[in-house]
């Protein structure tokens, strides 16, 4: 079942009222499958950014239309059932953590939709222990690490129960360690069911993605399964993004005149591979 | 340096001061505060300082850490001293120059100096006892009838709460840019205080613009939490009012009595007293 479906989704903005719009997104037709893990790359200003903030209708298209399960986000009527279901993970861990207490801040969504306190209780403590940090629900976001931290704002979108996550580069602030401990709660939300977006520019992570979407100047520039898109590892160097680094190995032995099946694109399949 | 600053004056404790509904402490405060202007001699302060004592050993809060706030109040403490002690007409004591001490100024200062001090003892235990958040909730809570006057009382504890949240945050910023601008060489700590504060000029300027950009990404980060108002919001912590609300308010109604006895009998009382005395 489609959850996200955009319909020649087009965004454009302008800088100050003389100057002319700026198109960040041209004509964007994508169906993202319930359940499914898509990670979104491309560099800055591809546009992939401003396309997650159309899922959850914090922007609105100036031209075509957005769906999220079968709720247009442009209708305003639907815009707090678009935001219930399609939860959104930003950028930076500070500025999202709305409270000075980690557990009053994980019940601010279910508290924003009218839930019962009984119940908000239950949702905090399932959500706070799907991301490991129920031990620290007393406590004060300024004492974690940012990687708890993104955690913590994991946990607050996770207690609303939506069917799909967007994750905007939740990474790109964190350290190397902060980094594994969100993906791995990506990876276990995943597969728990809830649909993921994931929006980086770290190829590692989307890897991991059961289907990768590269964007540049605001259109799709390729679309398929991992090893699918990374096969063609000369046209993403030509958009002046990295490859991965098992695929940038194996284009070098291929050069090389060694055989390697063209599916392996992750490090274990790589490791695996050669100590066959 | 800057991170050791305490937010509020909160003192943690597990104590049945601590457990009062927020709602009720902050309304016995003010009741307290009243009744202090209720009472008009020594012997309601008596009663006030007895019922305060009791309080502040049920709270365990140790004395010397209540007295450090009146350090803050001491020059205004002072200056209403000195201000009753001389400028009241009555039966002369002492002349010291052109000054005089008089009867009843010296008692008006001694009555005045009591009553802010046990008014500032009063309201700070208050938020030594309470969590910031909690006293937030509790404002909220008892500003809700105001709403039909235009009192945005959702709002304002919307804004206390992100207050306490982005203060860490904040000094957390501030130290950033000061040891970004020290090791470009600027200097905080020599000059004069004129100089001192100028040097503080390029520290917020950067701390506005980035306060700016938090709020900007904390709005969007909200809204996509569905937040919209204090309309239709339910809460985590319900504030429920149990035994130790009933005891607060028997006490806090005892006292209540005691005082106002004690002012209508006030005349009777002291001729009890002086009898007392004289046998």
């Amino acid at each position: 079942m489609t959850i996200i479906r955009t319909e020649n989704l087009v965004f454009e903005y302008r800088k100050d009222d003389e100057s002319p719009p700026v198109r960040a997104i041209g004509g964007v037709n994508i169906e993202i499958e319930e359940g499914s893990f898509t990670a979104i790359i491309g560099r800055n200003g591809s546009g992939k950014s401003t396309f997650a903030k159309n899922i959850n209708a914090l922007l609105l298209p100036t031209g075509g239309a957005v769906y999220v399960d079968g709720f247009r986000t442009s209708d305003e009527g639907a815009l707090w059932e678009v935001r219930r279901r399609a939860g959104m993970v930003f950028q930076n861990p500070d500025n999202q953590i709305v409270s000075a207490i980690i557990e009053d801040d994980v019940a601010f969504g279910p508290e924003n939709l009218g839930i019962a306190p009984d119940e908000i209780r239950r949702r905090v403590t399932d959500a706070l222990r799907a991301v490991d940090m129920y031990e620290a629900r007393a406590k004060s976001p300024h004492m974690l690490s940012g990687g708890q931290k993104q955690r913590v704002a994991i946990a607050g979108v996770v207690a609303m129960r939506p069917r799909c996550i967007v994750f905007d580069e939740p990474t790109a602030m964190l350290d190397p360690r902060g980094r594994r401990e969100v993906m791995d709660i990506l990876l276990r939300l995943h597969r728990d069911g809830i649909t993921v977006v994931l929006i980086t520019h770290f190829m590692e992570e989307a890897v991991k993605a059961d289907r990768v979407v590269i964007m540049d100047a605001g259109e799709i520039v390729l679309d398929g399964p991992p090893a699918e898109v990374f096969a063609h590892s000369d046209e993403i160097r030509a958009l002046r993004l990295d490859v991965p680094l098992t695929v940038d190995l194996c284009d070098r032995l291929r050069r090389r005149g060694h055989d390697i099946p063209r599916d392996i694109v992750g490090v274990e399949e790589m490791v695996a591979y050669l100590c066959r | 340096m800057i991170r050791d600053i305490t937010i509020g004056q909160y003192y943690p404790g597990d104590t049945p001061v601590h457990r009062v509904d927020p709602r009720l402490k902050i309304v016995i405060t003010l009741v307290f505060i009243v009744m202090l202007f209720v009472t008009r001699d020594f012997l309601g302060y008596a009663v006030a300082v007895a019922a305060l004592g009791g309080v502040t050993a049920a709270s365990r809060v140790p004395p010397a850490f209540i007295l450090r706030g009146l350090k803050a109040i001491f020059l205004i403490l002072l200056f209403t001293f000195l201000l009753n002690m001389f400028m009241t007409t009555g039966t002369p004591l002492v002349k010291l120059g052109f000054l005089t001490v008089t009867r009843e100024g010296l008692y008006g200062a001694v009555f005045m100096g009591l009553r802010l001090v046990l008014l500032i003892v009063g309201s700070s235990l208050l938020t030594l006892t309470t969590k910031p958040i909690k006293l937030t909730d509790g404002i909220e809570s008892l500003l809700k009838p105001l709403r039909a006057f235009g009192v945005p009382a959702h709002e304002l504890a919307m804004m206390m709460t992100i207050a306490l949240r982005f203060i860490p945050t904040l000094l957390e910023e501030t130290d950033k840019i000061m040891k970004a601008q020290m090791a470009r060489g600027a200097d905080f700590e020599t000059g004069s205080i004129l100089r001192r504060a100028k040097n503080l000029v390029p520290i917020l300027v950067p701390l506005f613009i980035s306060a700016f950009r938090i709020a900007q990404d904390l709005a969007m980060a909200m809204e996509a939490r569905c937040y919209r108002g204090g309309e239709g919001r339910t809460k985590l912590h319900a504030l429920k009012m149990g035994r130790v609300d009933a005891v607060a308010m028997a006490f806090t109604a005892l006292f209540v009595a005691l005082l106002i006895l004690e002012r209508v009998y006030a005349g009777a009382i002291r001729a009890a007293l002086i009898s007392l005395f004289l046998v």
